[in-house]
């Protein structure tokens, strides 16, 4: 039996785990919708994509004994699904969403609903990827032994998830604060058309921005198939992508520091409902119900989330 | 004086029009020897769709609010009607009665009635509670406010022991007889809703106070400045929204005589306002087209087997790719479309070919440009 105190640290290692995925698919969404304004609802696919990727690429890489669990191992299907995800990312921004950037906004919504759609059906094909749930075989070897830190356990493999989810996010960083792409970016994220004229090339900066959001989608997809036992299926995007959005609104939607730290609440509100719900009668399956309650209440005091600014509107 | 005569004129000739289609389509229904169930089945479930995408017009068109969480609301109605048909039976009438085809036409009539109408107000005032402090919110935030508040519905429902949690709804066992959620809808009741909530919505938009409404979408600071009390309209169309869609939930469960949490998903949601975006925002025919085309195109592609799923969503996107604005963009089917369609040459092959021809042109000059 752990101390009350340590068990709540235990919640809290949990809370930051699931929320390192959250958040670096939450970093996705608030990037696109920086540029573009749009609600890239596929982007929880591309998620699933990378799982896939992972998986399947660690099948054949299991298969011919390329090599055996390692390091290495890891780094090659998270840049083979970061790339994947991010080409990805950039051809469905190419078909489906550049046609329409003069549009009513909603009609690219819908096509991003279609996409998201489409992904989900088509990878539920038999000759894609299948409708049976799939695990993933061991990437890193021994992963699964829990270091003990005064009494709160954490397991090898999360702790790389966490970890790679920080070095993830310091190159964002350095990205978009430091190049002179990510300069780009921030200036068509302020205003597309002054950009523009200022002699941005905004068609390449906004696939970039896709690529980037994407390939972060597929890092998070290839660490939670290699590094959690849980299995997948063509629709285990939707759920981890709507509270990812969730996420990017709590921290004020096209901010990315806000996004990250969005992410991450969210898992540990998450994880502190279900160690804490039943105290009080909550049973099973609030934790999904928590997420989104806490996000009412701050949409409803804070409107622009934590770290968004508000926009006054001109007449 | 004349006007009200031919009002009610023509509420009566479309009553009996309806009944009389009620009396084929039961007849449809109960010979077996015509295959004709699984057609009456899809049409019904379009009539219900179209009476929910018509409300939710009311807000996504019409105010220009973007709700994605309308089937929260159709989810109440649904589990709120049952709940009323199923337990509350033997409170009113004394004993568990066998409301369907035995009970007289009167009753099981005016059982439906109750259900919708309390499936309906439980649906507003929910809206209410959740609209009045949410439509301060603008646009995206809006948007997932009411995404949020499905989802936790669908939590609350996945929750309720009492009426099946996540395995769904179909009635209470009382020993070891179920009493089920009886089968109240008809088509005379589901298609005579349809209509009153069809010449309901194109009569708001010709009002003044659609024209409020409208005023909202268009701008929500010029309205405010002509004196419109933009919150109590935005709250109005929200409200009436969730109602209708309270008491299409309540025409569905007792057709469908079953409701679980899947019925009421997030996804049901985003599959309303496709619906609506697809044949027009603020066109009540688009809706009306929109939720006809989304109930019928997956089925009608179903002979594709497990591609039918890919093709409809790639007919979604080429849809939107088109024609951005939705089938009818906001006109509404009448005598001016009319004209407008057939001014000029563009007819529909023309116009057809238009589309295509505009495709082709775009996808070339993009080759040629870059």
């Amino acid at each position: 039996m752990q101390h009350p105190f340590e068990h709540f640290l235990q919640q809290i290692v949990f809370g930051l785990q699931a929320g390192s995925t959250y958040a670096l698919i939450a970093l996705g969404y608030t990037m696109v919708y920086g540029v573009l304004r749009l609600i890239n609802f596929a982007h929880g696919d591309v998620y699933m994509v990378g799982m896939y990727i992972t998986v399947l690429s660690v099948r054949a890489i299991y298969l011919h004994h390329w090599i055996s669990p390692s390091w290495e191992m890891l780094c090659i299907v998270l840049l083979l699904s970061m790339i994947g995800c991010g080409l990805l990312g950039v051809i469905i921004e190419r078909l489906a969403y550049r046609p329409l950037r003069k549009a009513p906004r909603l009609a690219a919504l819908i096509t991003a609903i279609g996409v998201s759609l489409l992904l989900e059906n088509t990878g539920n094909l038999d000759s894609v990827f299948g409708s049976s749930p799939l695990t993933c075989k061991d990437v890193l070897p021994g992963g699964h032994t829990d270091f003990n830190i005064g009494g709160v356990l954490i397991e090898r493999n999360y702790l790389v998830i966490f970890v790679a989810t920080i070095v993830l996010l310091a190159i964002l960083w350095f990205v978009v604060s430091k190049t002179r792409l990510g300069r780009a970016m921030r200036a068509v994220s302020q205003d597309v058309d002054a950009a523009s004229l200022m002699g941005v090339n905004t068609n390449k900066v906004i696939s970039f921005t896709f690529f980037v959001g994407s390939a972060l989608a597929g890092a998070a997809g290839c660490l939670f198939a290699s590094m959690t036992p849980n299995s997948i299926n063509p629709y285990i995007g939707i759920l981890p992508g709507v509270k990812a959005f969730v996420a990017a609104v709590l921290g004020g939607i096209g901010n990315i520091p806000g996004a990250a730290v969005g992410g991450f609440l969210m898992g540990l509100a998450e994880s502190l409902v279900v160690a804490y719900g039943p105290l009080i009668h909550l049973g099973n399956g609030y934790n999904d119900a928590a997420a989104f309650a806490i996000l009412i209440l701050i949409l409803l005091f804070r409107p622009t989330g934590l770290f968004g600014r508000g926009i006054t509107e001109k007449v | 004086m004349k006007r009200t005569l031919v009002n009610i004129l023509i509420v009566a000739a479309t009553v009996a029009i309806v009944f009389g289609l009620d009396k084929v389509v039961s007849r449809l229904q109960n010979d077996p020897s015509l295959h004709a169930g699984y057609p009456v089945r899809i049409l019904m479930l379009a009539l219900i769709a179209v009476i929910a995408a018509v409300s939710l017009n009311l807000v996504n068109g019409f105010t220009g609010q973007f709700s994605m969480g309308h089937a929260a609301f159709y989810g109440i109605g649904a589990y709120t009607g049952a709940a009323l048909t199923v337990f509350a039976q033997k409170q009113l009438f004394g004993h568990i009665l066998a409301i369907g085809e035995e009970t007289g036409w009167w009753l099981s009539s005016g059982v439906l009635l109750l259900a919708m109408l309390v499936g309906g107000l439980a649906a507003a005032l929910t809206g209410f509670v959740v609209g009045l402090p949410s439509l301060k919110l603008r646009g995206d935030y809006l948007a997932i406010m009411t995404v949020g508040f499905n989802m936790i519905v669908v939590v609350i429902a996945n929750n309720l022991k009492e009426m099946g949690g996540a395995a769904g709804f179909n009635g209470v066992y009382v020993g070891d007889t179920l009493i089920g959620i009886p089968p109240l809808t008809t088509f005379f009741w589901v298609a005579l809703v349809a209509i009153a909530v069809v010449v309901l919505s194109i009569n708001l938009r010709r009002s003044v106070h659609g024209l409020a409404f409208e005023s909202i979408r268009e701008d929500e600071i010029a309205a405010e400045a002509m004196g419109i009390p933009t919150t109590r309209y935005k709250v109005t169309a929200f409200v009436l929204a969730a109602f209708i869609a309270g008491a299409a939930g309540a025409l569905y469960v007792h057709f469908d005589l079953r409701v679980s949490p899947a019925d009421i998903d997030f996804i049901v949601s985003i599959n309303f306002v496709v619906m609506v975006v697809l044949g027009g925002l603020g066109s009540v025919s688009g809706a009306v087209i929109g939720a006809i085309l989304l109930t019928v195109l997956p089925e009608a592609l179903r002979m594709n087997g497990s591609y039918r799923l890919v093709i409809y969503s790639i007919m979604l996107i080429v849809l939107m790719l088109v024609r951005p604005q939705g089938i009818f963009g906001r006109d509404e089917i009448g005598r001016a479309w009319m004209l407008k369609q057939v001014q000029g040459t563009k007819t529909l092959p023309a116009r057809i070919s238009g589309w295509t021809a505009s495709l082709f042109d775009r996808f070339a000059h993009r080759r040629l440009s870059s």
